[in-house]
């Protein structure tokens, strides 16, 4: 679940209110572009690479990224999203419903999947994720990228590719988009 | 203690109508929701609204796509336990709802009538609520009284799934047909049944054929179609239409099935329930299967794209003959497989969100009652 998704619904609830523009719509292209040379370069090409994006958020970085490996090496890159909401730890706790219904291009045994999603917040969105794509087998490996990292990790996770590591408090908000990331907060309905 | 004899053991002969499951049975919390607004039970399909069935037909999508996969299951509803309460018989419905709990890794117990205590005379809701005591999380009731899941509903604390009571309701039978009317409709348009959403709906005209008068798929396919826009003609001899039908929300009334034929889209038959005495209200089957049966003469009346559909069993050579029940434009079987994914989208909105009940708040209720001598 993307940032946009989590403030929407309890318990963290209420309205976003735009504080500080972090990143411009520039910067996180450049990023998208630098962490696109580090996916080539730490796998020695792109063969056998996937890319899957986090609904809703992680998706349209993952189209972009998936579109500047092909600029970069010249090869398409099999681009997908995927839904984690059935996987979720927090299913009972608050209100889960799938966003949008999961494209998974194919059989993912034996595959390097990079998994992009905009914020990681907590973790567990990603380990819902992990849990996910082995759902549709054995990858050789699972890399993910991030277009920021906010810190407040509950679970022993970790990112391959940063966007921007950002120290956040844990009552902020990120917004994250091809138009830029917006730091605010939250303010109850 | 004769109020636990409740008359819910004889099915009473009367029309339904179109009434909520509240209304059905008195004083029942049929459309209780929990405190944050999401739903505890699906009695009725007045419980859901066009937005609820909207959000039923969009769950649905995604578990659609999971039934694809190589491993068809997810862990979403590990932990939690559904009881399959068939007082009535039943193929489909019951292993549909099995197969749906089990690919969302919930725990199933299954019930029949006819292996249990209730042959040893045991009422309704002793058996019910023995079953609750083993910590259950979902009912899901088939029986053949119109209001016994509403009243099941009234006597747990877990979520209640009406799998059809008497001639009252079938909600999850609507809502597949709903989602398998869009998913045609959708190819149709070379459109994903996101990209559709339930637009394609209005003015749809749809004619639900045969005996409605005993038919609980006729009263939630009537309320789910009415509520998205489409519009509905009931086709049936006088004598199958319900004593109630002036208040029903359709378009049309009409006892010429070849008239209404080449004006509409979707054609949906109903079963001829010999069980509950539909042969008295007709001088002949073969009569009926004349007039009312669809055979593959009177198919050809059909609109170019126009589908036919039909809520099984199949009374073969009654109201659909072998070759149109074989034809492409029938979805029978496509209707089945969707089934599976949509009771998989209403079990996972209904026992995932917060607050549902929980099999450790009714033993905690228990052991109260017990405290305080109330049990």
């Amino acid at each position: 679940m993307a940032e946009r998704e989590r403030r929407l619904t309890t318990p963290r609830g209420g309205v976003f209110v735009p504080r500080v523009q972090v990143l411009s719509a520039e910067d996180v292209s450049r990023a998208i572009t630098r962490i696109a040379h580090e996916v080539v370069e730490r796998n020695h090409g792109l063969s056998d690479v996937v890319v899957i994006g986090l609904q809703t958020g992680g998706v349209p970085l993952a189209r972009r990224l998936a579109q500047v490996l092909e600029e970069i090496e010249g090869t398409a890159v099999p681009c997908g999203t995927l839904d984690v909401a059935f996987y979720r730890d927090d299913i009972g706790i608050r209100p889960v419903l799938p966003e949008a219904v999961t494209d998974v291009p194919g059989d993912l045994a034996g595959e390097l999947v990079v998994l992009v999603d905009d914020v990681l917040f907590t973790g567990r969105t990603v380990r819902a994720a992990l849990n996910a794509l082995a759902d549709y087998g054995r990858a050789r490996a699972v890399q993910l990228a991030v277009m920021v990292d906010r810190g407040h990790r509950e679970i022993p996770i970790r990112a391959d590719y940063v966007g921007k590591n950002m120290p956040t408090r844990i009552d902020e908000q990120v917004d994250v988009s091809l138009d830029g990331v917006v730091l605010g907060d939250v303010v109850p309905r | 203690m004769t109020t636990r004899h409740e008359a819910i053991e004889e099915a009473p002969e009367m029309d339904p109508g179109l009434v909520s499951a509240e209304e059905t049975v008195p004083e029942a919390s049929a459309s209780d929701t929990s405190a944050d607004g999401a739903r505890r039970h699906l009695l009725s399909i007045s419980d859901l609204g066009s937005e609820g069935i909207e959000e039923v037909l969009r769950v649905s999508d995604a578990f659609v796509e999971v039934s694809k996969r190589a491993i068809p299951k997810v862990p979403a509803l590990r932990g939690k336990t559904v009881v399959t309460l068939f007082v009535e018989e039943s193929t489909r419905t019951k292993l549909s709802f099995e197969t749906a709990a089990k690919r969302l890794s919930a725990d199933v117990l299954s019930f029949s009538a006819s292996s249990s205590s209730l042959k040893k005379g045991e009422s309704l809701r002793d058996t019910v609520e023995t079953v609750a005591a083993m910590g259950v999380d979902a009912f899901v009731v088939r029986h053949s009284s119109s209001g016994a899941p509403a009243a099941v509903a009234r006597w747990v604390d877990a979520s209640v799934l009406n799998a059809g009571d008497g001639w009252h309701e079938h909600p999850t039978q609507a809502l597949l047909d709903c989602y398998t009317i869009r998913q045609v409709l959708a190819e149709r348009q070379k459109k994903t049944p996101q990209e559709t959403g339930v637009e394609c709906f209005k003015g749809l005209r749809v004619a639900i054929v045969g005996d409605i008068r005993h038919s609980r798929v006729a009263r939630s396919n009537v309320l789910a179609l009415e509520a998205l826009g489409a519009e509905v003609t009931l086709v049936a001899p006088g004598t199958l239409l319900p004593p109630s039908v002036e208040t029903w929300p359709v378009a049309e009334v009409s006892h010429d099935l070849d008239a209404v034929l080449p004006r509409i889209d979707v054609c949906y038959l109903l079963r001829l329930q010999a069980e509950r005495g539909a042969g008295r209200f007709l001088p002949s089957v073969r009569e009926y299967a004349t007039l009312f049966g669809l055979n593959a003469r009177r198919a050809e009346n059909l609109a170019e794209g126009a589908i036919v559909m039909h809520p099984g069993p199949m009374n073969r050579g009654v109201e659909i003959s072998d070759e149109v029940a074989d034809l492409p434009r029938s979805v029978i079987l496509r209707q089945v497989a969707n089934g599976v994914a949509v009771r998989m989208a209403v079990l996972f909105m209904l026992l995932g969100s917060p607050s549902g009940a929980s099999p450790s708040r009714v033993l905690a209720s228990l052991g109260d009652a017990w405290e305080s001598g109330g049990v």
